[in-house]
């Protein structure tokens, strides 16, 4: 998985601790799986390497730089672009927490 | 430049925002700065963007980027265009991203003084057609029967009033090196649009149709979808003005229904017959112009 990655991120404790000006740029402290309902489960077998899930992720959570396509679970909102765009219906939304997915 | 999905980097140069699930503006974001590439400077001025991506101590642009004043995104650009040549930068874009009440209304005036001092800088207005960061509020981009917090549908007015203002033949009008207009329907378009814009040596300026599932009431999937209903109805062209011209991109064999579009959104659901046929015969009266004095 080659995405950018939550760091380590402690709280400032005092004013002095606080950027003045200009601060690092990329960079995460929390992800955003929390806001998903649904999760994007990708069929390997379906799945010809089309790209166009990569494409059109408005979160660029999905990797192309593997064998496979690789979704990145900590920053995907679950918006299901993805499926809907998917031609060959290779993707589909498993609601969270349901046992019955294989993709994980 | 990349052209499509196999070309572009896997790098992504926004990451880990705070926009809606499925939001148009960020999908339209995202691929402009995998176009543009790690050396480039961004400015935003206040939209969801903005508000999105800056959230400290979470900063999701991994290159230069700063919040300008709501109506200076085009003077701020200047700004830093000037700054990147003192430095003697080479190989380097500045882009700013405004949204569409940023950039027709609160920083025209900011954005025409760039496109006549003719800096080298692109101009992306992604249009999502009314206030949205602040909770859908009418702006100069929202077309007509839009239901917004401040053009409510009511018994004797249907929603916005007015007409969208044609920001691309504005700016086309001064005449600005190169223009186009684009969609995140037609994802290859925008992304060659883009690479347009970033061999331009003076101001270009990119208007992208951004749909936005909050604002519009659709179901967040079909954000994309409702990007390409747009222009295969007629009612959002795919256009570019280069070379004091404007050339036509896209020209539908035969539109697809007006009403089915607008019907998908809960922004146009009060519309009745007769303003879905005043929308309609406006799109044609467009379109007659466009096919007389565009190049196809």
């Amino acid at each position: 998985m080659d995405r950018p990655k939550v760091v380590e991120y402690s709280k400032p404790l005092c004013v002095e601790d606080y950027p003045c000006g200009a601060f690092k740029a990329g960079h995460l402290v929390q992800d955003n799986a929390g806001w998903r309902v649904f999760r994007p489960v990708i069929d390997q077998q379906k799945c010809v390497r089309c790209l166009r899930c990569f494409l059109v992720c408005p979160d660029g959570a999905i990797d192309k730089s593997g064998d496979r396509l690789e979704i990145d679970y900590g920053f995907c909102k679950g918006c299901g672009v993805c499926a809907y765009e998917c031609k060959l219906g290779a993707i589909t939304m498993v609601r969270e927490g349901d046992e019955t997915d294989a993709g994980l | 430049m990349a052209t499509n999905a196999r070309e572009l980097t896997n790098t992504e140069f926004l990451y880990g925002h705070r926009a809606c699930a499925g939001c148009g503006g960020s999908l339209a974001l995202r691929l402009a700065m995998k176009v543009l590439g790690p050396r480039t400077f961004v400015a935003i001025p206040a939209n969801c963007m903005s508000a999105v991506s800056f959230l400290y101590p979470q900063i999701s642009f991994t290159t230069n980027a700063m919040i300008s004043p709501f109506p200076a995104t085009g003077a701020v650009l200047s700004g830093i265009e000037a700054g990147a040549r003192a430095l003697g930068f080479k190989d380097y874009s500045v882009v700013g991203f405004a949204g569409d009440g940023g950039t027709a209304d609160i920083g025209i005036q900011a954005l025409s003084g760039a496109i006549d001092r003719g800096d080298r800088v692109i101009y992306v207005c992604y249009d999502n057609e009314a206030y949205m960061n602040t909770g859908i509020q009418k702006s100069g981009l929202t077309p007509f029967g839009s239901r917004t917090t401040t053009s409510p549908a009511g018994r004797n007015i249907p929603g916005a009033a007015g007409r969208k203002k044609d920001m691309f033949e504005i700016v086309a009008a001064h005449g600005i090196e190169y223009a186009a207009t684009a969609s995140i329907g037609y994802l290859e378009d925008f992304l060659k649009k883009i690479g347009k814009a970033a061999r331009c040596r003076t101001t270009s300026y990119i208007h992208v149709l951004s749909p936005c599932a909050t604002g519009w009431g659709f179901p967040v999937e079909q954000t994309v979808e409702m990007g390409k209903e747009a222009v295969d109805c007629g009612l959002w062209v795919l256009a570019e003005y280069e070379d004091e011209e404007f050339v036509l991109n896209r020209k539908p064999k035969e539109f697809s229904c007006v009403g089915d579009y607008l019907k998908k959104q809960a922004r146009f659901k009060h519309l009745k017959e007769k303003e879905v046929e005043f929308i309609t015969a406006n799109r044609d009266k467009k379109w007659e112009k466009i096919l007389k004095n565009w190049k196809a």
